[in-house]
C-alpha cells in the first residue's frame, strides 16, 4: 500500500483523539484496515470471522490507545493487536488446523525445485480477469503453511519491509527472509504453471519490465 | 567462481530484494546470460511476487471499510459518557 503515514502527525492525531477529538479515529485507522484484514484472514482463513476479528481489533486499540508508546510505528502497534486477536481466536477453535506443526522449521533445509518453464516469461495481467487471477493467487497463499503465508502476507502483498514484518510477527529478520524465500519458491512452483495456462487463450501479452 | 543453477534458485528472493552483494549479484547475472532455465525462473518468481503487491488482485471485501467505520462510531457513541 502506498499510504506512508507521517509519525509526527500520527502522534499529533493520537494526543488530539485522547484529549477527546474521538472522531479522528476514523482517519488514525483507515491506512492501517487492509492490512489489519490480511494479516487476520491469513490467521484465520475466513473471511467473515476475519471480518469480525478486525472490527474488533479496530475497538481495542481504540480502548488502547492511551497504551501506545511511540517506541514502534503505530501500524507495528496495531497489527500487533490483530494478531493476537487472530491466535486469541484461532486457540478458542478447536476444529482449527494444525498447519504450523506440519511446516518446516527455519533450521530444516528446504530445498525447493522451482517449475521449470522456459515458455512462460510474461504475465498478461492486463487480460486476466481481475477476480479469476485474485482467487488463483489466493488459494495458493491460502495452501501455504501458516508461518511462510504471514509473512508473504506483510512483505509481498502489504510490501512491509523486513524490519517491521520481524516486528509484528516477533520473529528475526533473518527468518523473514528465509521464510520469504521459500514462500515465494513454493508460490512460484504452485503458479507458474497455472498462469501459463492463462497466457495462450487471452490473447496479447503484455511483458513486465526487469 | 561459477554458480550453478540450485545456487542461484537459492538466492533468488534476495537477488529479487536487491539483497544480495555485488560479487554474487555479478555472478548470478552472469548465470542468467546464458542460462534460460534459471532467468525463466527469475521472471516467473518477481512475476508472482509483482501480482501479490497489486492491490486489485487483493481486495478488501465489499463494504468492509463501511461496516467497520459504522461499528466504530457505534463504540465512540456508547464510550461517549464514561
Ligand atoms: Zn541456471
Amino acid at each position: 500500500m502506498g499510504m506512508v503515514s507521517n509519525p509526527a502527525s500520527e502522534a499529533e492525531c493520537i494526543r488530539r483523539i485522547l484529549a477527546g477529538e474521538r472522531h479522528l479515529f476514523h482517519e488514525l485507522i483507515r491506512p492501517c484496515e487492509r492490512p489489519i484484514y490480511f494479516l487476520l484472514s491469513s490467521l484465520l482463513r475466513n473471511d467473515t470471522e476475519a471480518e469480525d476479528a478486525a472490527q474488533e481489533t479496530v475497538i481495542k486499540v481504540f480502548r488502547n490507545l492511551h497504551l501506545f508508546r511511540g517506541d514502534s510505528q503505530f501500524r507495528t502497534w496495531v497489527l500487533s493487536i490483530a494478531r493476537n486477536e487472530g491466535l486469541g481466536r484461532l486457540r478458542k477453535n478447536e476444529t482449527r488446523r494444525e498447519d504450523s506443526l506440519d511446516a518446516l522449521t527455519d533450521g530444516e533445509a528446504g530445498d525447493f525445485t522451482p517449475a521449470i518453464l522456459t515458455s512462460w516469461r510474461e504475465v498478461p495481467t492486463e487480460t486476466l480477469e481481475r477476480q479469476e487471477l485474485g482467487s488463483l493467487l489466493r488459494k495458493a497463499i491460502e495452501a501455504l503453511p501458516e508461518i511462510y503465508r504471514n509473512v508473504v502476507l506483510l512483505r509481498d502483498i502489504e510490501e512491509m519491509d523486513v524490519r517491521e514484518t520481524a516486528a509484528v510477527l516477533g520473529i528475526s529478520e533473518g527468518a523473514v527472509k528465509v521464510r520469504l524465500h521459500r514462500a515465494r519458491a513454493l508460490l512460484q512452483r504452485d503458479l507458474a504453471p497455472k498462469l501459463k495456462a492463462f497466457a495462450p487463450k487471452r490473447g496479447k501479452l503484455f511483458g513486465w519490465a526487469r | 567462481m561459477k554458480i550453478d543453477c540450485k545456487h542461484v534458485w537459492q538466492h533468488i528472493s534476495a537477488y529479487i530484494d536487491g539483497d544480495v552483494d555485488a560479487v554474487l549479484r555479478a555472478e548470478i547475472d552472469r548465470h542468467l546470460e546464458t542460462c534460460e532455465i534459471c532467468s525463466a525462473v527469475l521472471d516467473s518468481t518477481r512475476n508472482v511476487v509483482v501480482l501479490m503487491a497489486d492491490d486489485r488482485v487483493f481486495e478488501l471485501p465489499a463494504g468492509f471499510s463501511d461496516r467497520l467505520h459504522a461499528r466504530l462510531d457505534h463504540d465512540l457513541a456508547l464510550n461517549e459518557g464514561s
